[in-house]
Parts: structure tokens; sequence; C-alpha cells
């Protein structure tokens, strides 16, 4: 190296990570021990590049030549320079960092990690589907339209309902797509309601999507048995409610009985019953939204339909309706016309789209081949080992775990370390913390907010009774062994407990606020980064 | 049992046994019988019981063969069907590497990195992403993703209502028609009043005075949906003018020429990401890119990955400035965002790293270059029209004499996606014509022969 300084030196420069060099050298086996891995600014050296493109043969204007002078920017903008080997090793190495489902068991209640066939992967990666223009015309989409068309009437009949949108890219995407239905139909009988019921125990985002769509968010109590209350339901129940939102299985993990009761009293005041699918893996084949009386679904394909969870997504959030909805949903649509030829339809009265395109199309055609590929005897079989080995697990944590409502559950079981930490000073953290250490990914913790303490076990149909007896077996020993030393686990991962607090507290968005917030060995502040080093230090801490 | 379901006979009633029943069904018993389904085998016809109305499974090779004839029926961009249609998706090189590493089953069987502690993978490389969005950007602070342009422009939409507490946002028209009717879709529930600002010859024509109030934001898209260049910096002083946010729609292959948009005074940049590695899809998974300055951090919807150390002072990552999100603040959150696109944006965080600042400016430059070549050859065409008078850099709109939908089916037959038929707001027999890095001189002549041929 030398001493010249490049603006792509400034800007990638190279302190911190121990051992990072410049040229892609990282002592980071990740393999052997706690080394950082370096940032791949940090493995930049200016000039090396991975690009390649095609022969065009093209005349070779400039840029110059091809940008108004006002438009062109003076420099490019300043980005990592690697090569393609160096690409390979850092983001493989990151990779050793991370934990997933095909590593071994992720019982992360509610999100329902199951094993993702790869099968379905290989759909995902057909050219013929992956290849396809958004845009082209539909006499060129017809495979495409066709397996939209089947994957939709497929998932109505798991659900019980008349009709679908397939637009929603994500479960939260689904639920206020729900809610603009909602609003679209009591708008169209010229009501104007306000209100939208949800649990205490429901997940955010419900509240944010209520919210979002212009609605007031109404909670009702659940009752001790971790239900809702029918009577606490009945007291809030008025010509201003516009719907209830409801998960069932609830986030307890526990069936609504009474939901044909619920049903029937929201209706009677003209409402309407939103399902949201998060735990629809739980009743496939076994019941459907849809004979419960809910008007409208939305379903996480990334959940029930085993769409891989991609890091944090893409997913994918369809919404079903009963048929009194359907003519408000998103289009266009697609359809199978009367002579078997496939195209887009507008709904007669949609509320407009809710996606720049189609939705999350790939994510769909993973779930047609997983659904395809189960068919209706193996949904069915899905959801009774989902049930089963959350069933399992739950009676093989008692007496080590308290379990606020120990009765039959669902998919999922919810416990608690409330008397751990009252004995033994281990809080729900600390179990999941723990748990990283015996080589598992911890559940869901302190959800739902109503259990104090809550640890939200969802093992998915996909792990074997053994790999359920393993996560068991660690979980007892951690409640038996917890000590207050329990504090300072993981010690074995990759990091050591890390400081969520500093992080919100000294904010470092990007490398470049660090190169500014930690001292450099360089003067000047890397390029494309000014404005925001000058106002990070402006507002210091935040 | 399903293909993906490990129990075997013994082990099902071994477990049923444990936890004291005789049967899978007893499973189920909390649910009331008369919302039941019936186990086992379909009946053959008319059975009291009812049965999910759906085949039984089918084996991997038999899944495999379907999905293949189903991908068979489409016709996919490639040799056989050369594209030059954009509107928001581009044919743009993906490199092997990319797709290889960022595919790995670590990055893809992941979820949301709620213990940071087995997710510094996913953490690192977001935090990589959000780095780079932020340079090609230009501004302080971008997220780890939303779902798409469209969604992104929505989300933006709630943040500049809600720093400004003002309910009306002047919408470019030269900001994606798609990604506009998303933003009504959704304005209906936040009450926001939506005023499209017409464009004059390919750029946006900012009015004195619209709407019922004065502006939170200006939106306006770098280039337009027409392939125009904007010019930023006045769209800077008209917000200002009104005490509005700039919000900027930008490209991130352009960005490899033009100035970034936060060096032009953008409060929120938003953007769609396809063209950073991801295929054309039918139009999803996609990537929204989403970035702000400082100033507005506290009201960016969606994942943030920061910076820290652990407990003994090594560096790593995690997710903040959680309590802007709906997990914690329910009802009060200003933004529903759960589960994003993470595995898009580790995509572009590779695609970024592969181009890097040579890569990224050569992309712009050959985009330019083929799209320079394919609007000047076809404009030799008699009756082919430039649709407006303006600068443009990887994509253009033209008039044609004919009707745009009649060219595009007849230009399929001779091997082209010719490119998209405009809305009929943008002035009529409208197509939006992009060429990427991918077109070729060769491929370009030959667009333009045929198309000369589809409209004489």
């Amino acid at each position: 190296m030398t001493d010249v300084t490049t603006d792509s030196e400034v800007a990638n420069g190279a302190s911190g990570a121990r051992g990072a060099k410049p040229g892609g050298r990282a002592t980071s086996i990740p393999l052997m021990g706690h080394d950082e891995e370096p940032t791949i600014f940090e493995l930049s050296s200016p000039g090396r590049r991975a690009w390649s493109f095609r022969t065009q043969d093209l005349p070779e204007w400039s840029a110059e030549e091809l940008v108004p002078a006002d438009q062109l920017a003076p420099a490019p903008v300043v980005l990592a320079e690697v090569s393609e080997r160096d690409l390979v090793a850092h983001y493989t190495r990151l990779s050793h960092r991370q934990y997933a489902v095909d590593l071994g068991a992720y019982p992360l209640g509610s999100c329902t990690m199951k094993y993702n066939p790869k099968v379905c992967d290989e759909a995902a990666s057909l050219p013929g589907l992956a290849d396809v223009h958004p845009a082209a015309p539909a006499h060129l989409t017809q495979g495409w339209l066709e397996l939209l068309v089947a994957l939709g009437e497929g998932l109505c009949e798991v659900t019980g309902m008349h009709d679908i949108t397939l637009q929603p890219p994500a479960g939260a995407a689904g639920e206020l797509t729900g809610l603009l239905l909602m609003r679209a139909w009591h708008e169209a009988q010229g009501r104007q309601r306000t209100k939208v019921i949800i649990p205490d125990s429901a997940h955010g985002t419900n509240p944010a999507s209520v919210t979002l769509g212009g609605y007031e968010t109404v909670t009702v109590k659940s009752d001790e048995r971790g239900c809702v209350s029918l009577a606490a339901l009945q007291e809030v129940l008025d010509e201003d409610v516009a719907g209830i939102m409801l998960t069932n299985p609830n986030t307890l993990g526990l069936f609504e009985e009474e939901i044909a009761e619920i049903a029937a009293a929201v209706h009677e005041v003209g409402g309407l019953l939103y399902y949201d699918g998060a735990n629809l893996n739980a009743i496939l084949g076994v019941t459907r939204p849809g004979d419960m009386g809910f008007d409208i679904v939305h379903m996480n394909l990334h959940k029930t339909f085993a769409v891989p969870h991609g890091g944090g997504g893409p997913g994918a959030g369809p919404v079903a309706v009963s048929p009194r909805l359907a003519p408000y949903l998103p289009g266009p649509k697609p359809v199978r016309g009367a002579d078997g030829v496939y195209g887009w339809a507008q709904p007669e009265r949609s509320i407009g789209r809710v996606h720049g395109w189609h939705g999350n199309a790939l994510a769909l055609a993973r779930a047609y081949a997983y659904l395809i590929a189960n068919g209706g005897d193996g949904l069915r079989s899905i959801a009774e080992a989902a049930v089963l080995n959350a069933n399992w697990i739950r009676h093989a944590l008692r007496g080590s775990y308290d379990i606020p409502f120990d009765r039959p559950c669902m998919h999922e079981c919810v416990v608690s370390a409330t008397t751990l930490k009252k004995t033994k000073g281990v809080k729900a953290l600390d179990v999941a913390k723990r748990l990283l250490e015996e080589g598992f990914h911890s559940p869901t913790v302190y959800f739902p907010l109503i259990v104090d303490e809550a640890l939200m076990i969802e093992p998915t149909e996909t792990e074997s009774p053994q790999t359920v007896a393993a996560l068991a077996e660690a979980l007892v020993r951690i409640a038996d062994g917890a000590s207050p030393a329990d504090a300072e686990a993981p010690r074995v991962n990759a990091v050591r407990r890390v400081d969520e607090a500093r992080a919100a507290r000294q904010l470092v968005p990007t490398f470049d606020a660090r190169q500014e917030a930690t001292p450099s060995p360089s003067p000047s502040p890397p390029s494309g980064a000014e404005q925001g080093a000058e106002e990070l230090k402006a507002v210091g801490s935040i | 049992m399903g293909h993906y379901v490990p129990h075997t006979e013994p082990e099902l009633a071994e477990m049923l046994a444990f936890v004291g029943l005789s049967s899978l069904d007893e499973l189920f018993d909390t649910i009331p019988e008369a919302l039941r389904l019936a186990a086992g085998p379909r009946p053959r016809a008319g059975g009291a019981e009812r049965h999910l109305d759906l085949a039984d499974g089918l084996s991997e090779p038999d899944t495999r063969h379907e999905l293949a004839r189903l991908a068979g029926r489409n016709a996919a961009c490639g040799p056989d069907l050369v594209c030059f249609a954009g509107g928001g998706a581009y044919d743009h090189e993906i490199p092997t590497a990319v797709t290889s590493v960022a595919f790995r089953s670590e990055y893809v069987t992941a979820y949301t990195p709620y213990q940071p502690e087995v997710a510094q993978g996913v953490l690192q490389a977001l935090f990589e992403y959000q780095t780079m969005v932020s340079r090609i950007t230009g501004l302080a602070v971008a997220n780890a993703s939303l779902y798409d342009g469209a969604t992104a422009c929505v989300e933006a939409a709630n943040l500049v209502v809600a720093a400004k507490r003002r309910p009306t946002i002047w919408l470019s028209q030269g900001l994606n028609p798609r990604w506009r009717e998303t933003m009504s879709t959704f304005a209906v529930g936040t009450g926001h009043e939506l005023v499209t600002v017409d464009l004059v010859d390919g750029r946006t024509a900012w009015p004195d005075a619209a709407g019922s109030g004065e502006p939170a934001a200006l939106f306006v898209a770098q280039p337009n949906y027409l392939g125009g260049l904007e010019d930023v910096a006045e769209a800077r002083r008209v917000a200002d003018a009104h005490g509005a946010l700039l919000v900027v729609a930008f490209d991130p292959v352009a960005a490899g020429l033009l100035h970034t948009p936060g060096s032009l005074g953008a409060d929120v940049v938003v953007g769609e990401g396809q063209p950073l590695g991801t295929p054309l899809s039918l139009g999803g998974p996609y990537l929204g890119l989403f970035a702000t300055t400082l100033e507005l951090v506290r009201r960016l919807p969606g994942r943030l990955v920061g910076e820290t150390v652990d407990a003994e002072g090594t560096r790593a990552y995690v997710t903040t400035l959680r309590t802007r999100e709906q997990d914690i603040r329910r009802e009060r959150a200003s933004s529903n965002v759960c589960t994003n696109q993470t595995l898009i944006a580790v995509v572009a965080a590779l695609q970024m790293a592969w181009l890097g600042t040579t890569g990224l400016r050569e992309l712009a430059v050959r985009c330019a270059r083929a799209t320079r070549h394919t609007r000047e050859t076809i404009l030799a065409i008699e009756g082919v029209e430039p649709l407006a008078d303006v600068a443009t850099l990887r994509e253009f709109a033209v008039r044609l004499p004919v009707e745009p939908a009649t060219v595009i089916d007849r230009m399929a037959e001779e091997g082209f996606l010719a490119g998209i038929a405009l809305e009929e707001e943008y002035g009529e027999r409208g197509l939006l014509v992009a060429a990427t890095e991918r077109r070729t001189r060769a491929e370009i002549d030959a667009y333009a022969a045929a198309l000369e041929k589809v409209v004489r």
C-alpha cells in the first residue's frame, strides 16, 4: 500500500476491526474464535473491481456527452472496491455468524420458522418465472397467471373464503389492506364507523395497522383463560365498531373456543371479523376461518406456506374475503376467463393497488410449490405435528417454568420465567441468551405482553421428536442451573451480549457515521457522508 | 404425514401418550365440533364429513414438473424476448457471485435479527447495505428496506405528514403512476390529500398553490417516469418557498451519473432497488429503498441497524431505535412494517459491492449509451416522435403512429418486449422504452428494424 490517500481510501478508511486490511485481508476466521469481521469498506482497495459487462459495440459516449453538465455528478459515489473473491469470502464469513433454520431449531414463537423445502427454492429460480417482466402482456404470461389463480383458489379453500388478493407483500401489508377493505365496505353501506377492536394479546402490527386504516383501536382484555372475554367484548360493541381483528389460535397458542359466539356478536352490530393469519399453521385442514365466521383473512405465506424468511423478508400476505367484500379487492387481479385464457381484471369497486406491481410473485410461486407438494392430506398433517410438538414441549417444561395457561395449546405454548426471576434472578432474556449457548435459536421473549417474563415457543412441525426433546432438555437444564451468572450469557457465540442501549444512545447507522464517531487518522471526512457526519455531531447523543 | 413432517407412526403414538392423548384428532378438542373438518382421505362423493377440497400432495419430481410446466407457459426475457421494457423493472446483469452468496441458507432461512448474538451476519450485511444506500442517496440514514418503490412512497407520505403536521402532499405526475395509485389507496386510511402536479414538456411544472393548504412535501422522481431528468434543485427551492420537505424518488442506476438527491437538498429519498441484483420476477419481491436526513431518523419506518459493542467491547450490530416500531409503539406507531425485504437488501449490498465505485458509474454510462442509441435509431422511424423534449438517461417515451398495445403484441412475435404502453394521462399512443447495459448494438438495431416494420 502507498501513502497516497484517495477519496476511496478515506471513505473506506481502514480503522476498526482487528486484523482488517484493505485489499481483502481479513484475519477473521469464523470457525476459530471471536474475531470481528471487517466491513466490506475496510476490505476495499482503490481500483480493484469485480464487475464485468457484456460487450455492447456501441459508440463510446462519455459521461459528459451523455448527461447535461448541470446534472452530472462531479465524481462517482464511492463504494467498496473489491475482487469477486474478496466479495464472496466476506459475505460467506458473515453467513457463518448467522443462525438459520437450515442449521437447526428456531422456535421463535409466532414466526413459524419451519423448514423451507428446497424444491420451492428451485421453483423460484426457474427462468420462466424469474425473468418475466411484470408489464408483459397477459398472453405472454399465461403460466404465471395460471399459477396465481391456482394459488388463490387453493388459499381460499384452505381458509374457507371466497376470493383473494395476492398483492400484499407481507402480513402487516395484508392487515392494512384488510382494514381498507373493511372501510370501503362500510362506506358503501353508508356507515361511518370509527373503531376496531383488538384483544390485548394481539401482535403490534394490528393496532399500528388500525391507526393507518384511519380507525381508533379499542383494546379488549383477555379473560383468565387467556381468551377474548365475550362479556368484555359485549361491553365495547356498538354501532361505531367497524370490526374486530383476531388471531385464532391467539398469541398464547390457545384456540378461541367461543369464536362462533364472538362472530355472531360482532356481526350483530354490523361489524366485520378480521382474521390475522399469523397462526394459521395450527389449523391447516382442521378448521377454517371462513367457517368460523370471518369476513377478511390474511395469510403469512412466509410462515404457514414455508416461504423462507430471508433474514426478515420478503414474505407475502395475501388477503382472502367473503363474497360481499370481493368487489372491493385490490386490482388488477389474475383471473381465468370463460375460454380458459388467463388475464388481469379490476374488481368492480376496487380499493386500488397496494403494491407497485403484483405482489411478491416469486414468494407466491414458492408457496404454490409448497401447496401442491403437500396437498390437502399433507396440510392437515402439518397442523397435527405442529400442535403435537407444542403440547409435548408444554408438558416437558412443567415444573421448570411457569405455565400461565396450562391447558391444551395449539401450535405454540407460552411459558414464563417469573418464578426463575424471583428465586434465582434469571429473566426470560437470560434464558433466551443461555439457549443460544446451547445451540438453539431462542423463543420469542416478552410477548405476548399480557404474560410476565414470557417465552413463546413454537417448535413447528418440521422438528423431529428428537430435536423437540433436545430443545426441551436444554430449557430444563437452563432452568435447573439458573444463576445470576446467566446475565453474562451468551459466552460462546459470535459476540457476547450486545449493548442495545448504546446503539440507540450513540447512533451509528452507517460505516461513515462510525468513521466520524471514532477518531480517524485521516483529517477530512469521507465523501458522500459529510452531511450525516456533521449532523450526528450536532445532535450528539440521540 | 406430509413430505416435510419427520414424525414416524410410533413416534406420534409415543408423543401422544406423553401428553395424555390417544389420537391426533384429540389435539383439536378445543375447537368446537361444528367448525371442524374431517381427517383422513377425502370421500369420493358427497359424504357428510367436510374435507379440504384439494388434491393430495405431489412427489417432489411431480411438483418440479408442474412448476416447470407453468414456467414454460411464460415468455421470459432473454434471447427470445429481448427486453426494452422498464417502468420501474429493469433487465440488468445479475452476476453469479451475487446470487450464489446471497442465497446461502444462512441468509435465506433466518428471520428478523431479534437475537443479535446469533444474527451478526444479517445485521452486518444490512449495516453495509445501509451505508451503501446512504452514499448513493447522499443522506445520512437509510433503513434496512421496505417492500418496494411504491410502498416506500407510502411510508414517505406518512413520514412527511407527521413531521410537518400538514395533510397535503404534492406529487409530480412524473412519479410512477402505479406508485401514485398505491399512495392513493393508503391515503384513504390516513386522510392525506394527494395533489398531482402535471408534467409540462416532460418536467414537473410546480404551481404556486394547489390543494387545500400548504404541502407537507413535494415528491419528485429523478429521472421521472417518462425518463426525463428533473431539476431537483428547483424542486428544493419550491419546497422551501412553501416550508415543505422534499422527497425524491430516485433510480439507483442513474445514481451512477447524477448528483445524489441528498446533495441537492432532499429530506427523504425513496426508490426501487430491483435494478440492484434482483430479476424481473413479475414485479416482486423487489426492494424499497428509503433514506432520510438525521433530523428525521426518529420517524424512519421499518428496521434500522446500528453499530454498537458487546459486553467485551467487541464491535457488534443490532437493530436500533426500536421504540419507533409497531411491536413497541402499537397504535401510536407511524408505520406497521414488520417483515421487510431483508434478503433483497442483502442482494443489493452484494450487487453494489460487486459494482464498486467504478462499476456503478460504468453501469449507468452503459445504460445511457444503449438508451441514446435506441432513442436515436427509433426516432428516425417515420411517425415515431419524442413524447417530450427533455434530456433522458436510461429510459425515454415516444408517441407511436399506432396503438402501443398492438405494437407490443406484434413486437413480441418479432422477439422483443417493446416497452410499456403509457397511461392516457401522458398523452395518446405513448410507449415507454428502456435499454440497459445488457443491450447491444445488434439487438438495438434489430429492435428498430422490427419496430419500423410493425408501425408501418
